[in-house]
């Protein structure tokens, strides 16, 4: 399973990269979308998976030998909001670009490089 | 109130005042009166911080009630304290410039309370105690930023967002990711308990990759070489009180990071990484002096000075002598002062001379000789002529770099503050001196007296700390000492444990 994740987190990186390079700034957002997933499948992975019992154990009980980690999902749950909040404003500000610049081209978008 | 609870002002006050000036969306007269109540009142909290920590120690405030390292922690060394403290005075500068330069449609808009968002995104990175928490300080002050970025919706705002956005947002999955694999190795969070749990994963070749992926997220942040291209792409597009405000605040927190990532956590002194940031900072700081030298419009010079100037304080941490830190404390002291000011500077300059390309300026001098001033003494302070700040700041690094025997980075550092002066006499050179290339009226209204109070404010700062050098050279002292010796930190949030 952790194989299976890594290869997954690497594609998504690599899908991501690739997309970013990309001069369509709608492929832009798209993988800044992945790139943002594949660092929450990267916790998930690195902070060790388990199919033991959930983290609940019951009030007086001792605690079982293996729980999963509750607090890489609470790391993922916030990296996940925040990181919608951030393409929410990623997806307003392409369509606002595209208006002014009318292009979907990176290209287009050099007047304040230089 | 306790120095431990003070702690939490730095955070409430700007988080307060954005939620109440969002209460008051309609009324613009309402936001103004709570911005400056707001920056006041968090610089007085910066103040008696600075000075409880001068008093007391590190003071450490577990939020809950959860003891560290299970709960997120509120630390405030002196580092962080101060800051915290160049934060507010930064952003009571900008409050006051903003009420006298703002049209009408910033302000309805929600500048102000996307400037006390940021203001608490800064402090809040400042000083936190959990690496997460960092990060989630940072998506906080990127929000504001982007936004206030785009503030006004012309096109060269949006060319420059996207590039801005997009480094910045890959930065940060950088640094989720980091966080993620530094969890996955020590089981913990806080920065106190990941010095102590990383002490005994030397030899595993992962950390160095840790350390890695940090390097790269925080210096996309700072701006060093060769990750900067984000920053002058975007910091001349904005409203002149929003690039005063990134210029003082956004890449310092990078620089922050930085400083406290590589003494806390990975400290440098035998660390792989450190030939990596010796080559970072002169490469930053020549790279950052030529592209400016390369400009001739106000705003666009000023951008490449912040990475030139970034590449001083990632040398200070390289060299990682006692010595050297001092220096780079003192460095950002300065310069956050310094950089604010000159933009403020740039748009005083607009508003007499109706441009910012330097070719169309000129006869400033003979016109507003007060202006003159005001801009000579950021000007050459960022140079680093004495006495003014900056003097101080590049002797004690260069001295420092001569003491380590870094001959490379100390000619370096040399012929970039030649470089820098040069860059500072060709905007002397042509907007002060030569003669105005037309009589027309400049089509913008002069400065009022609420644009001109802060950068005489500032002005005022940069030669205090020029002249009384040696009170400053305390502070950055015993920051440094705090630096090199994380014990300290360590104990102060962790309490008795071994």
């Amino acid at each position: 399973m952790n194989t299976l994740l890594a290869i997954c987190v690497g594609v998504l990186y690599s899908a991501a990269i690739y997309l970013i390079l990309r001069r369509s700034i709608v492929k832009l957002v798209i993988g800044l979308v992945l790139l943002s997933n594949a660092s929450n499948l990267l916790i998930f992975t690195a902070s060790g998976l388990t199919r033991e019992a959930p983290p609940l154990i019951p009030e007086g009980e001792p605690m079982p030998a293996i729980v999963a980690d509750p607090l890489a999902q609470a790391l993922i749950l916030t990296a996940i909001v925040i990181g919608f909040g951030v393409l929410a404003f990623a997806v307003v500000l392409i369509r606002r670009a595209y208006e002014v610049v009318e292009a979907d081209d990176m290209d287009q978008m050099k007047g304040t490089d230089t | 109130m306790s120095t431990n609870t003070l702690i939490v002002l730095p955070l409430l006050i700007p988080l307060l005042a954005a939620a109440l000036c969002l209460a008051s969306w309609r009324s613009v007269l309402a936001q103004r009166l709570i911005s400056l109540v707001a920056v006041l009142g968090l610089l007085a909290a910066a103040v008696a911080l600075v000075h409880g920590i001068w008093q007391d120690g590190i003071a450490v405030l577990h939020l809950g009630n959860w003891k560290a390292p299970y709960g997120i922690v509120l630390v405030a060394d002196l580092l962080g304290a101060i800051m915290v403290l160049l934060a507010a005075i930064t952003a009571t500068a900008i409050a006051l410039y903003s009420l006298g330069s703002l049209e009408r449609a910033p302000e309805q808009f929600g500048y102000y309370p996307l400037m006390h968002l940021l203001i608490a995104g800064v402090c809040g990175a400042f000083l936190t105690g959990d690496i997460f928490n960092l990060y989630v300080w940072f998506e906080v002050m990127l929000v504001a930023s982007f936004a206030l970025l785009i503030l006004g919706g012309e096109r060269a705002q949006m060319e420059g967002a996207i590039k801005y956005v997009t480094l910045n947002l890959v930065s940060s999955a950088l640094f989720l990711a980091a966080i993620g694999l530094l969890y996955g190795l020590t089981g913990t969070l806080n920065m106190a308990d990941l010095a102590v749990k990383l002490a005994d994963h030397q030899d595993n070749p992962m950390v160095e990759v840790v350390a890695g992926l940090f390097l790269v997220a925080f210096g996309i942040k700072a701006g060093v070489f060769p990750l900067f291209f984000w920053l002058p792409a975007s910091y001349h597009t904005p409203r002149i009180a929003v690039s005063s405000l990134f210029a003082g605040l956004l890449t310092k927190v990078g620089v922050y990071a930085l400083f406290r990532t590589f003494s806390l956590m990975f400290p440098l002194d035998e660390f792989v990484l450190r030939p990596v940031l010796l080559a970072m900072a002169g490469a930053t700081m020549l790279v950052g002096v030529l592209g400016a030298a390369a400009q001739f419009e106000f705003r666009r010079i000023l951008p490449f000075h912040i990475i030139s100037q970034i590449g001083y304080m990632v040398m200070a941490l390289a060299l990682f002598t006692p010595l050297a830190l001092i220096g780079g404390i003192f460095y950002i002291i300065h310069h956050i002062i310094v950089k604010s000011n000159l933009f403020l500077v740039a748009g005083l300059t607009y508003r007499l001379g109706g441009s910012y390309e330097l070719k169309a300026l000129g006869g400033l001098y003979k016109r507003a000789p007060w202006l003159a001033v005001v801009f000579l003494i950021p000007a050459l302070s960022l140079s680093g002529l004495p006495p003014l700040s900056g003097f101080f700041g590049k002797f004690i690094l260069i001295r420092a770099g001569v003491d380590a025997g870094s001959w490379v980075l100390v000619t370096v550092a040399l012929i970039v503050g030649l470089l820098t002066l040069y860059s500072m006499t060709k905007i002397w050179a042509e907007v002060f001196w030569k003669p105005a290339p037309s009589e027309a009226d400049p089509g913008v209204p002069p400065p009022g007296s609420l644009m001109i109070l802060p950068v005489a404010m500032l002005c005022v700062l940069t030669v205090a700390i020029g002249i009384g050098a040696e009170p400053v050279y305390r502070l950055s002292e015993r920051t440094a000492a705090q630096l090199l010796d994380p014990s300290g930190y360590i104990n102060a949030v962790l309490g008795d444990q071994p």
